[in-house]
């Protein structure tokens, strides 16, 4: 959609398209430093969201690869006599209508949905990046008909899209994934390529240039270092609208098959237990909650937080 | 201004041409094969009937080249002909005719709540000059964006119908049923808006026309509402018209939890019955209700700010 004033990707920071300092310095970049200890401790002493938030996402890796370090119960063993005990010393997060611990589900449950984000992102990533550097680096008409591609993409609310890959992919964490992935495509080849057409600009690429380097390697040295900075923020970014997205699929029930664990079908099982045991609805949703939150929190470091602080 | 209209209705054909046709490859071309999908509704797929998936197959015409079906259908589609529903029989035309109103209300209450409680929010956190109100307020839109859309739907059911007994926890019936999913649908969206709006509300106000207008003696409220919000309300309203599209699709979740009757519930079963030609129908209607919107935001445009030029107006114009 070509409007004026378009946003692009509605939830990215659009300080990069809007700060009028930005477009003086076409690239922005500035010169390297050494990595500064006393900087980055101050940075982060100032910031105690950011510190929990690195936390938090730290956590949620380590128990999808280790799950083990958090809990030692089982999460599909349950014993029915002790089914819908509420949050307490014994159970911190309850239990569920066959007695299985909650928390012990939540935690083993981080694997398969991060599973599925990565697959999403990096799907995402991949693709969207190869589209936008393609478009920006080569520009005419192949830079046209790839922009009008995404597009097309663009204009079809990501979760029909999701839903009609669903559809044709069929049900499971992976295919789910893949249809969150390609769904979110668009929005990578957009800022790829919009950091591609800036950077290529710059004085340092004309000099590579001129001075006989090949195409490739102006490429892979000069342009997609300093381009890719953008594009891993809307990675960060992605990561908390994703895990939103695979919830929602799973929570539809297009997800991981019913004794394995996942956060979204947490949700979706402990919706019918709502009326009498709301940990099974709310502490599921509480931990994608803080997931989300802590990983835009971070995104919102990556994106300009850092280098503006001097 | 009129060429600027007549090329923009171009454009936007095209998209939903092209989203057409992208939702007609996803579907028909990828691993799963349709026609064992729609026998295998309900059966087990290993005991699908050879000689009923090659009638079923010559039926919908997917013996033939995938052109010629694909010439069919858009034939057809340009008609208004979508198909027939595999497990309802009806048209799929009619099955969204009938299921949209109730969609539309619900999506139009919600996005009027996020328009209103989101810009209220992002006016009142810039207008305020107390440093915690406007830091607690601006925190809150993060927040909603963070928020899965179902699970929210869950706990405002959860505390507004069994705990208070307020609201109804489903259906379609009433005003009051229209309360909780409406709020839970405005969330996300309201909180895009909000961040949007909040984000361009504090940049213009260190526009220089804010110190003339205060130096020549205008209060406050009459520099932020007169001055300010007009100027900063472009990019809340391009980006109001990507949400309409979001909107109609987390209604698909939002109807779902609170079991109403709409374009959601439909899609859904569609989704689960792998009824393609719903599925289709409900892709393509996104799309064209997603061009629909972002056309009348290109169009509302040149009106709120005069200093936007139409490029179609001048035959060689450069921009």
């Amino acid at each position: 959609m070509s409007s004026a004033l378009d946003p692009g990707h509605p939830a990215l920071d659009t300080a990069a398209a809007l700060d009028p300092t930005a477009a003086a310095d076409p690239v922005g970049w500035t010169p390297y430093r050494r990595f500064d200890a006393r900087r980055l401790a101050r940075f982060l002493l100032r910031r105690p969201g950011l510190v929990l938030s690195v936390l938090v996402i730290g956590a949620v890796f380590a128990a999808s690869f280790a799950p083990g370090l958090f809990t030692s119960r089982d999460p599909l063993a349950g014993t029915p006599a002790q089914a819908f005990r509420a949050p307490g010393a014994g159970h911190w997060f309850g239990t569920d209508e066959l007695g299985r611990d909650l928390y012990a589900r939540v935690v083993h449950g981080t694997a398969l949905s991060l599973q599925a984000t990565l697959i999403a992102l990096g799907v995402a990533f991949a693709v969207g990046g190869l589209l936008g550097l393609l478009a920006g680096f080569a520009g005419r008409w192949i830079d046209d008909v790839l922009m009008r591609c995404v597009d097309v993409m663009l204009s079809i609310p990501a979760l029909f899209l999701s839903l009609a890959l669903v559809t044709a992919l069929g049900y499971g964490t992976v295919k789910v994934a893949l249809a969150v992935g390609v769904a979110s495509v668009a929005a990578f080849a957009r800022v790829m390529r919009a950091e591609v057409m800036r950077v290529r600009q710059a004085v340092f690429v004309e000099a590579a240039r001129s001075s006989g380097a090949r195409w490739y390697s102006v490429l892979g040295r000069h342009v997609l270092p300093n381009a890719i900075g953008p594009v891993l923020v809307l990675a960060t970014l992605e990561f908390g609208t994703a895990i939103l997205s695979v919830s929602s699929l799973s929570f539809l029930g297009y997800g991981a098959a019913p004794p394995a664990p996942e956060w979204g079908s947490l949700i979706s099982n402990g919706r019918n237990y709502l009326a009498n045991a709301w940990w099974m609805t709310a502490l599921p949703g509480l931990t994608i909650v803080a997931t989300v939150l802590a990983a835009n929190r971070i995104a919102r470091a990556l994106d300009g937080e850092w280098a503006r602080q001097r | 201004m009129r060429r600027y209209v007549l090329r923009r209705l171009a454009q936007a054909a095209g998209v939903l041409w092209a989203a057409y046709t992208v939702s007609f490859l996803v579907l028909n071309r990828l691993p799963s094969d349709p026609v064992t999908a729609m026998a295998g509704v309900g059966a087990d797929q290993a005991g699908v009937d050879p000689a009923q998936v090659a009638r079923l197959r010559a039926e919908y015409g997917f013996d033939r080249p995938v052109l010629a079906q694909y010439a069919d259908y858009l034939g057809r589609a340009l008609r208004g002909d979508f198909g027939d529903s595999v497990a309802t029989g009806r048209s799929v035309t009619s099955t969204i005719g009938d299921a949209l109103p109730q969609t539309l209300l619900l999506a139009g209450t919600a996005m009027l709540l996020a328009v209103a409680a989101g810009g209220g929010l992002a006016l009142a956190a810039t207008y305020t000059s107390r440093r915690w109100l406007r830091q607690a307020l601006l925190s809150l839109p993060p927040l909603g964006v963070s928020v899965p859309a179902f699970w929210a739907g869950l706990m405002l059911v959860e505390v507004f119908s069994f705990r208070l007994r307020l609201f109804p926890a489903f259906g379609n019936e009433g005003l009051r049923g229209l309360v909780l999913p409406a709020l839970t649908l405005a969330i996300p969206t309201g909180a895009i808006i909000a961040q949007v709006l909040a984000k361009s509300l504090l940049t213009a106000l260190d526009e220089p026309y804010v110190a003339t207008a205060r130096a020549k003696g205008a209060g406050r409220a009459r520099i932020h509402l007169r001055h300010v919000l007009r100027n900063a309300s472009l990019p809340a309203l391009a980006v109001i018209g990507v949400l309409v599209g979001q909107l109609m699709a987390n209604s698909v979740v939002v109807e779902t939890v609170f079991s109403r009757n709409g374009l959601g519930r439909v899609t859904a079963s569609a989704v689960s019955t792998q009824d393609l030609p719903v599925v289709q129908g409900v892709v393509v209607f996104g799309a064209f209700v997603f061009v629909t919107a972002n056309l009348a935001v290109d169009l509302v445009y040149p009106l709120l700010d005069p200093r936007i030029v139409v490029a179609g107006d001048r035959r060689w114009s450069l921009a």
